[in-house]
């Protein structure tokens, strides 16, 4: 979506792989430094474990919570989004208003998204697809490793889903 | 201190938990939050197909593969050392809702009367888990993110498309829940 900045940087000559970063990805791997396949992201299996831990104790992960949520019977899905979301927004002014670096000492870059339709008719149908299965991505994952093995197949089904959308993305409006 | 952590949390514990991944991937290593990109990554990986759309160093996207290969491994660990020995607390209007549509509130996380191998070939098992799945994994990428990319990265960078879609999120789950579920649980 906005990969500019990094093709005004000289790293953008001297690394090759800044180059072939994905478009439209909404988690792109901003950092320059070169990173080691397994040493460099063990790190992030760490953040993930302890991401999934607190999506299973706090029953995220459940499909009755996200009932709970669509009936309007609960306030502890909106909780945790708000607060997060909260969260997310006092540390992302800090680190900007700070200008803190990563540990690599790099800039910590951020982006904007553009509006396309995809916002609204790819997430209302995420939204249909998110209550039937009562999982968003990141619980799928968690599902399958609390033992709920059968997710599996929700979670094959979601990789043809995006699959599908890569083969017919030129043809649906955005 | 382990019976304390074996309860429940509490959504202001799990929702800070949740908001600090943000700073935590930012300050590691300049990484955005968003999980859906994983699905994309190991199509790129696995089934690249000549697709413009998947031709990319996937490779160097691999950190987001293992923040997802560790959400699982969250969730064993969880289920298996941290699991709350009582039944789930559903809500009493949520219990009588879905009894209403026969759906069995049962002790677990997820009902074994949708969510197990025997309905795998049925055809609820082809819209919980194939057509929702599908929907999940479709919706996520059209819309460029899902609840972490959009409704917590998107929102702490205050992007108003995020808002859209997060707005369209809960738009599709309400439909879903309101007005397709009874119509669907009807089928069975």
């Amino acid at each position: 979506m906005s990969t500019q900045h990094i093709s005004t940087t000289e790293e953008f000559v001297t690394n090759p792989l800044v180059a072939e970063h994905p478009i439209e990805c909404e988690a792109p791997n901003d950092q320059l430094t070169r990173e080691t396949t397994i040493t460099s992201n063990i790190k992030y299996l760490i953040v993930g474990l302890l991401f999934g831990i607190v999506f299973v104790k706090a029953e995220i992960i459940s499909w009755y919570r996200i009932q709970e949520m669509f009936r309007l019977h609960s306030f502890h899905m909106y909780g945790v989004i708000g607060t997060a979301v909260v969260v997310g927004m006092i540390s992302v002014w800090l680190i900007k208003k700070f200008k803190i670096r990563t540990i690599q000492g790099e800039e910590v870059v951020f982006h904007k998204k553009d509006f396309h339709w995809g916002n609204i008719i790819g997430a209302s149908m995420f939204g249909l697809g998110w209550a039937i299965t009562g999982a968003c991505p990141g619980p799928l994952f968690a599902q399958i490793g609390s033992g709920f093995l059968v997710v599996i197949v929700t979670l094959l089904s979601a990789i043809a889903g995006t699959w599908t959308y890569g083969l017919l993305r030129d043809r649906l409006p955005h | 201190m382990l019976e304390f952590i074996r309860q429940p949390w509490p959504w202001y514990v799990a929702g800070a938990l949740i908001g600090l991944t943000v700073p935590a991937l930012l300050l590691l290593g300049n990484k955005h939050f968003g999980i859906s990109s994983s699905l994309r990554h190991i199509c790129a990986a696995c089934l690249p197909a000549n697709i413009p759309f998947f031709k990319y160093n996937w490779r160097r996207e691999m950190w987001n593969l293992f923040f997802v290969a560790g959400v699982l491994l969250g969730g064993l660990v969880a289920t298996q050392l941290l699991s709350n020995p009582d039944p789930i607390q559903v809500a009493p209007a949520t219990i009588a809702a879905l009894e209403s549509h026969n759906v069995v509130v049962d002790s677990n996380l997820m009902p074994s009367s949708i969510f197990s191998f025997e309905n795998l070939f049925s055809l609820k098992g082809l819209i919980f888990f194939v057509l929702g799945g599908f929907l999940v994994g479709f919706g996520t990428r059209y819309a460029g993110g899902c609840t972490s990319g959009h409704a917590i990265m998107g929102l702490s960078t205050l992007q108003w498309p995020s808002l859209v879609a997060t707005c369209c999120f809960m738009t599709g789950g309400f439909a879903m829940v309101h007005v397709f579920f009874p119509f669907i649980m009807k089928l069975f």
